[in-house]
Formats: structure tokens, sequence, C-alpha cells
């Protein structure tokens, strides 16, 4: 066992969150930014240092702590890409809290500084339990966060949140409960690769299914999260859409893929028909919206959705695009709820109807929202391209109509964002305080560029994120490979063309 | 055995009861100054039975042929017990100097009471249970109306008494029944009789014994005395009530359950079953209306014994020893929350019980706000709160003994206790703040608080190692 980073990067937020308690509100910034920033360092010292094609867990900390609980750390590719992934959004999210916090802001930033320790908890954690409580715990500072910090109806917002999520999570519970019992151990990696009894698959796999598709979310149990981003404020939505919901496609991919391939490969009509469902309709609601965080939450379901569509697809397009859209979708949904925060400081509402052209006075954001509309809609170059493209091949390969079905996703997904576009940055100025608002800050732009950037590396560059996941969506696959279900596609074998094949010869 | 051995047995019982009687005498020609004396020699009787515990009092058997055991089970329900009535004796002072009334009888009347309560804990015998429990019982209905100028502290007695004494009615009818059909009242005699055959006359008496012993627990459907008992009582003996008490009940209950009708469980587990699932469906919903943070808390212990009863269900020795950590880490949270409840009174020191005048609590004192937010999120059961871990261990249990259908109901009802949790620390931290309370006066309360949030903290899982022991040492006792 080497240094153990993990357990530094786990324990360096919780840390600092028990110092921001006891410090001065601008005391508790910048303890909560520096060590926001050093959990960055570290995340990338992590990536640096992952070797890819090397084992399969990696940094792996073992320490039994009580019979039943072990702290039981290690990544592999996934597990590294998503907790880069919260390490990046977690000092964009204290700058953003910079002003737009003014009351409380020791507990605000303990409580962000306490998600950070819980998330990267979630996504290293490999023991059983270990993993239910940090998936759990986050509960209670994201109460937190949206019930103190939220706007008018937060109290609505964050019992929904908490109550929703909780149901979904003590099911989950007993079904861990009933395969450590089964299995004898509580180590995720032996559990992966341990075969449950198919009838108990079924069971094992729905209670998973109820935690995961309720974080995920998955229609018809979304309706906590527009609530939920709506009335949290600006970083707490950020965590939420980019870091949170990445739980239960985590979770799927984790636990429900490898550990129940057969209940998987049964139950994979019922995913698919959710989130094709989950497509359409939550597209068509998003188009209707004229609150801009709710439409953004809508439109999070929606590519949600195209990862649980790759996750089922059962090859590996399906799973690599999957991915790719979480981690895309987690920096550029982020990054739309910054844009909105921008204005939101600015103007203190939400409405769409109250902005309009403010490419005009504000050409730098224009820019950068463009960007992230971009992005959000698929366009290639950016990141949520790569990821979308990926797992409707996927889902095309596995079955035509559920590709079908999920590319008007894609179509729609371009109406409703560049509407919002279009309403927000284009025309002429409706409203004359909206016409005096100001461009970018710095601080806005050192909170937006990054995320920019990052989106377009990934959009151009795919293959720094695909390459360490590769070898672990194998392993996936490989335990999925007994079970996977047929393709609809048949495939005809067509007459040899005789005559072209004659006129080569001649030449 | 010698008449000696066996008193050596009950040390702990003995030193309380000498004890009590001494300072009885003492309270009596000393008068009422003497008070706050008596209950530190209270505390500190307490604490020598709890080290009398680690002699024969702890792992001595049987004595008094067959009517009295002391074994680990006995020692570890006992442990919690003196713990519990320890505080709530420590508690009472900073109460009654506010509100009026203290006398010396309220340490003394807690010291029979756990008398008693270390009698059922420690009974073979039906009779031994039933002496214990009456003990326990009369010096519990004088408490309930301990401030007897107080109309609700009258009520609360009465309704304890009248109510009380229905349960102990049925409780012997019980008795008589397995007495008349298994000819014995011996825990031992009757397993063996029950294991050649439970009768219609056994299995009645088996239900009226369970019945009368769930009222003592406040379990469904005998919890109807709770709310009313609980919110008309000074708050430090409904403190005293929520705690102590449900821990010699239960433990008296499961003592039972497996020692006296193991070879009935099929039997008897459906009436557990039943009682446990109404008892956190019930204790969950009524608790939502509740705008009196101690009739709350009075259905959030009915919650709680639910959960609890689940481990019973199991009807293994590692449902046994959920049971009992369950217990433990209840009686922690419990006096923990009630200590903040002591917290809650007006700028003249008059006790407030109204859950609103919470509002804000997290602006105007911060401190007893987390330490409310931490005992509510881990009654709740919420990780990586302590209140999670008894919890866990009960439903595994349930898993283990392949009831995992009851294990999914039985959580799925923990949300709906979630929501009641979750609405006290809306008011403590949404809300904004409402009339200020009193400063705080005691340095004590304010340390039983800490101490009590640090061990259902993540702290608290270091004792994780110690209570599995302990409380897997005491199931076994019983199997």
């Amino acid at each position: 066992m080497g240094f153990p980073i993990l357990t530094l990067m786990i324990a360096l937020p919780l840390v600092a969150a028990l110092a921001c308690l006891f410090a001065s509100a601008s005391g508790a910034r910048w303890i909560a930014l520096a060590a926001t920033l050093i959990d960055l360092a570290l995340g990338l010292l992590l990536w640096l240092n992952y070797d890819v094609g090397g084992a399969q867990w990696q940094f792996v900390e073992h320490v039994p702590l009580f019979g039943r609980f072990a702290w039981a750390l290690g990544i592999d590719g996934i597990a590294l890409l998503l907790i880069v992934l919260s390490v990046f959004l977690m000092p964009i999210c204290i700058a953003a809290s910079w002003e737009a916090i003014e009351k409380r802001v020791p507990e605000y930033m303990a409580a962000f500084l306490l998600m950070e320790t819980l998330m990267i908890g979630v996504f290293a954690a490999q023991d059983l339990y270990l993993f239910y409580i940090f998936f759990e715990a986050g509960l209670i500072p994201m109460y937190l966060i949206i019930g103190i910090w939220g706007g008018a109806n937060r109290i609505y917002a964050s019992y929904k949140f908490f109550l929703y999520t909780l149901l979904g999570s003590v099911l989950m519970l007993i079904a861990m409960l009933w395969m450590a019992n089964e299995a004898g151990t509580t180590d995720i990696p032996t559990l992966m690769a341990y075969d449950f009894p198919p009838d108990a698959q079924t069971w094992l796999f729905l209670a998973f299914f109820a935690s995961f598709a309720v974080k995920m979310p998955m229609w018809p149990v979304h309706t906590w999260l527009p609530d939920a981003h709506v009335q949290a404020p600006t970083a707490g939505s950020v965590i939420l859409a980019g870091v949170l919901l990445k739980m239960g496609g985590y979770g799927f991919v984790r636990f429900s893929l490898p550990m129940f391939p057969i209940a998987s490969a049964d139950l994979m009509w019922l995913v698919m028909g959710l989130s094709m469902v989950a497509v359409v309709v939550t597209s068509l609601i998003a188009l209707v919206q004229d609150d801009m965080k709710k439409l953004i939450a809508y439109s999070s379901v929606a590519h949600m959705a195209f990862v649980t569509i790759g996750l089922f697809a059962f090859n590996r397009q399906g799973l690599e695009g999957a991915l790719m859209v979480m981690l895309g979708h987690g920096l550029v949904s982020g990054a739309l709820f910054l844009c909105v925060g921008v204005i939101y400081d600015r103007l203190h509402t939400r409405e769409i109807s109250r902005y309009g052209g403010l490419s005009n006075n504000m050409p730098r954001y224009a820019m950068l929202f463009l960007l992230f509309t971009m992005a959000s809609v698929g366009l290639p170059g950016t990141s949520n391209f790569i990821g979308e493209f990926l797992a409707l091949v996927g889902a095309y390969e596995i079955s035509s109509w559920v590709g079908f079905v999920a590319t008007t996703g894609v179509i729609l997904g371009a109406a409703y964002m560049l509407y919002l576009y279009a309403r927000v940055a284009y025309g002429t100025s409706r409203n004359a305080d909206a016409a005096a608002m100001p461009d970018l800050s710095p601080r806005e732009l050192a909170i937006l560029v990054p995320l920019g950037l990052a989106v377009l590396w990934m959009g151009v560059y795919p293959e720094s994120f695909l390459a360490p996941m590769r070898q672990d969506v194998g392993h996936v696959l490989a335990r999925l490979a007994p079970a996977a279900p047929e393709s609809d596609a048949r495939i005809a074998v067509g007459e040899p063309e005789t005559v072209a094949a004659h006129a080569e010869a001649h030449h | 055995m010698p008449l000696t051995a066996s008193l050596a047995l009950t040390l702990p019982e003995l030193i309380l009861s000498i004890g009590g009687m001494a300072l009885l005498m003492v309270a009596a020609f000393g008068g009422d100054g003497l008070s706050r004396a008596i209950g530190w020699g209270a505390v500190v009787l307490f604490a020598a039975a709890g080290f009398a515990l680690i002699g024969p009092a702890g792992s001595g058997g049987p004595g008094f042929d067959g009517l009295y055991i002391a074994d680990s089970f006995g020692a570890f329900a006992k442990l919690l017990i003196y713990v519990a009535a320890a505080v709530c004796v420590m508690l009472a002072p900073g109460f009654f100097a506010r509100a009026g009334g203290y006398r010396a009888e309220y340490p003394i009347l807690i010291l029979f009471s756990s008398v008693g309560m270390g009698m059922m804990v420690s009974a073979s015998d039906l009779l031994t249970l039933y002496v214990g429990l009456e003990l326990q019982s009369l010096s519990a209905y004088v408490l309930a109306s301990f401030q007897r100028r107080d109309a609700r502290s009258a009520e609360a007695g009465l309704k304890y008494f009248v109510l009380g004494a229905l349960a102990s009615g049925i409780l012997l009818y019980g008795i008589s029944l397995l007495y008349g059909f298994t000819g014995t009242t011996l825990f031992a005699g009757i397993s063996d009789s029950l294991s050649k055959g439970i009768g219609i006359g056994q299995m009645f008496g088996m239900v009226f014994v369970l019945a009368g012993l769930a009222f003592k627990i406040s379990a469904v459907p005998f919890h109807m005395w709770t709310p009313d008992v609980y919110e008309g009582a000074p708050t430090p003996v409904t403190a005293f009530f929520a705690s102590a008490p449900k821990v010699a009940g239960m433990a008296l209950l499961m003592r039972v359950a497996i020692d006296a009708m193991g070879a009935g469980t099929d039997a008897w587990r459906q009436i557990v079953v039943f009682s446990a699932l109404a008892s956190t469906i019930l204790g969950g919903v009524a608790a939502i209306g509740q705008s009196n943070i101690k009739r709350l808390l009075a259905y959030s212990s009915i919650n709680n014994v639910g959960f609890a009863l689940f481990g019973l269900a199991a009807g293994s020795a590692e449902g046994v020893a959920a049971t009992l950590t369950y217990m433990a880490v209840y009686v922690a949270m419990t006096l923990g929350s009630f200590l903040c409840v002591l917290q809650m009174r007006d700028a003249d020191g008059a006790p407030v019980e109204a859950i609103a005048s919470l509002s804000g609590l997290s602006r105007t004192r911060p401190g007893l706000a987390a330490a409310f937010a931490i005992f509510m999120f881990s009654l709740a059961g919420i990780p990586p709160l302590f209140g999670f871990w008894p919890k866990f261990l009960v439903f595994d249990a349930l898993v283990v003994a392949g009831y995992w259908p009851l294990a999914m109901i039985g959580i799925a009802t923990s949300v709906i206790g979630a929501f009641y949790y979750l609405k006290i620390v809306k008011t403590i931290y949404f809300d904004e703040p409402a009339s200020d309370y009193g400063p705080r006066t005691s340095a004590l309360e304010g340390g039983l608080i800490a101490l009590a949030a640090l061990a259902v903290s993540p702290i608290g899982y270091l004792a994780i190692p110690l209570l599995d022991q302990t409380s897997m040492a005491a199931a076994r006792s019983l199997f």
C-alpha cells in the first residue's frame, strides 16, 4: 500500500469543513477555496499517476475497521474520472458562491466541503457499507444547502429531495444486507464477480434500481429534481447536476450491471422504456418552461436518459458513450447553471422573458453561454457530442427503435436550448435593467473559462477520457456478455457483386 | 445454593435499595436543603451498582432456586438502566430550580424504580418479573405526578396509574393462564412445557403476557398513554420514562420471549411483527401533526420501540444483540434530545415546549442547534450518524433470518419517521429566529449534551467493537 492519497483527498475537505465552522465569513471563503484547490491538485496528481491499462483497481487502501466495515478505498478508471470531475467542479462552486452567499457563510462552506468529502467517498469506496454510508450521508449537507440558502419555495424542495432519495436508498440497503449475507463479503470488487442466483437478481436489481433511478433521476421519479434545482443556490445546482446525478449512473455501472447481469438483461425493456419516455417527454416539458433553471433541470433529465440508454445497450459504444455523457453533462449542466447564476446575481430573477439581447451588453457572457448551449445540444467538437453519439450508436446496435426514439431527443434538445439562447441573448433588450447589466467580472470569467476549455478538450480529444475507462468498460462487458440480449437488427447477407469483382480483376 | 451466594448475585439491587432507604432517612431528617446532595448520593449509588456488575452479579448464573438470574444479558441491560437513571437524576435539579418543587424524593424514587428494573431484567420467574415490574411502575406513577400543584402533571400521574394498573391486570391474567396450563411460573419450566406443544390456553397466556409487557414499552396498540404522560410529566421525569424503563421493558420482553416462550417463537413472532410494524407506522404518522416537542418525542419513542422489536422478531441471537445495541444507542439519542428540550426555556426560565419556539435556533444558539440536529438525524437513522448503526443491525438480523420482505417494509416505514425529524431540523435551521431562549445556566447540562452528541456522532462508531462484543455475549446468554 502506497501513499494513502484517496484518504487524504477525503479527509482534507472534512478537516477544512470543521475549520470553516470556527472561522469568520471571509476566512471560511478562503479556507474553502484553498482546500478545494488542494484537492483539485491532488485529483490531478491522481490522474497523472493512474496507470492506464494497469491493474483494475489502483490506489487501493484496506484497513479493517470493526468487523463489518472496512475502510476499503480504490479506484478504477471510471471512478477516477468522476472523482476528477468532482474536485474540478468544487473550487468553481466555491468561487461562484463568493459574493452570492452573504448569510451564514461559514456553515455554507462547511456544508460544501462536507459534500466534497462524501462525493469522493462514494466514488472511491470499495466496501459495500462504506459506499452506502457515503451515498446516504450526502443527503444531510444537500438538505441544509437547499433549505437554508435556497429560493422562496426551498422548504418544500428540500423535503422532497430528502424523502425521495431516502426512500430509494433504504431499499438498496436491504438488498446490500442480503448480498453481503449471501456472498459472505462486502468487498465490491469480489461482489462484482459473484454470480447471484438468477431469481434473486431480479429483486436485487429492483432494489438498487429504486435508489439509482431516483438519484439519476429517471422518469417518472424525476420530479424532485426540477424543484431542488430551482430552489437550490447556484453552486448547489452545479453540484447536484454535476456530480450527485452521476452517482446514479455510477451505481448502475458499478453495481447493477456487473453484479446482476441476468436481471439487467431481463429488465432492459423497463430501463429502455422509461428512458425513451424521458427523452421525449422531458424535452417537450423543457420546451415550455419560462424559468431558466427549470428548463436546464428538465434537460438534465433528458440527458440522463441518454446515460441509461447507453448503459443498458450492453455494448462498448453504449457504455463508453454513457460514461462520456455523464462527464460531459457534469461539465455542461454545471456551466449552464453558473451562466444562469451570473445573470441571476445581477437581476435576481430566472424568468426568461425578463432578459433579452444580452449579446449587446454582455458579449463575453453571450459567447461563453453560446459555447455551453452548443455543447448541451451536442455540437461536434464539444464534450456532449462524443458521449451522445456513442450512446446512440450503442443503442441502435441493440434496438433500432430505441435508437430512433432517443435520437429525437437530440433534435428536441437543440430546439429547447437554441430557443432559450435566442430569447436570452438575441433580439433587443426588453428591459432597461437587463440592458444595463455589466459583462462578466474577472471572477466570473475565471469560473467559466476553465469549464469552457474542458468542454472543448473533451470534444476535440476525447481519448484522454476514454483511455482510462476503456479497460474497465471491458470488465463490465465481460460480465454482461453471457447475458447480453440479442440485437433486433438482422444482418442479411447479400449476394456477392460478381460484376464488380470481375471488373476489378480486369484492372 | 446458599442464601449468601444468592444475595451476592443481587448486589446491585442491594446497594440501590439499602442506599435508597438510607438516603430516604437522611432526607426525612435533613430536610429539603439536602436534596441536591441526596441527588449526588444517588448518582454515587448508581456508579457503585454499576461496578458491582463486574462481580458475580454480572455473571453468577441462577440464584434463589431459579427465581433470579445474573447473566451478561441482565448486566448489559442494568448498566444501561443505571447510566440512564443517573443522567436523569443529574439533570433534574436544574429543571426544578426554575419550575420549583424539587424534593429529595425524586432521586430516591428513581433509585427504587431502578431496583425494580434490575429485578425485571434479571427475572427468571414470572413472579419475580411481576414484583420487579410493579416496583418500577409504582415509583414511576409517583414520579409522573411529581409536580403535584401542576394539573397536567397530576393528570399524567393518574392516567399512567389507571392504564398501568390495567396493563398489570392483563399481565397477571396472562401469568395465571400460563401457570394454570403449564403448572409452573419458572421460565425454564414454561419453556419445557411449551416445547411439548402449545394449546389454546398457553397461547392465550402468551398473548396476555406479551400484551402486558407491550404496554410497558409503549408498543402499538398499547401506546395510548404515552403522549399524554410524556407531555404532562415534568421533563426530567419524561426523559427517565423514555429511557431506562424502556430498556428494562424491552430486555424483560426479550427474556420472556426467548427464555420462557422460546419454543413458541413462531407463535409470538406474528404478534411482535404486527406490533413492530404498527409502532413504526403509527409512531411516524401520528408524530407529524404534533406541535409540542415532548409529545413528538413520545411518538418518536413509540417509533423507535417498533424498530427495536424488529430485532426480536428475527428470533435469533443476532436479533437480540441488535435490539440490545438499539436500546443502548436509543438511550443516548433520547437523553440527548431531552437534555436539549430542557434548554428550551424563556427569558424568565419557564420551560417552553412548543416546537415553533425552536425557530431559528441555529442563529441564536448554534451549539445547541447543532446538537439537536445531530440527535434528530440520528433518530431518523441517517448515516453517518450513529443512529444508523442499530437500525442497520436490526435489519441485518431480519435479512439473515430470512425475513427480507419484512425488512423491506420495515425500513420503508423509517422514511415516514424521517419526515418529522426533518421538520425539527427545518424549524431549527431554515426558519427565521423566534423569541430568544434564556441563557444557558448549567455547565453540567451543557457538558452532558456535548457528551451525548459526541456519542451519536460518527465518533460513536468507535464503540462498535465493544458494543458488538458485549451485546452478542449478552444475547448468547439467552440462547
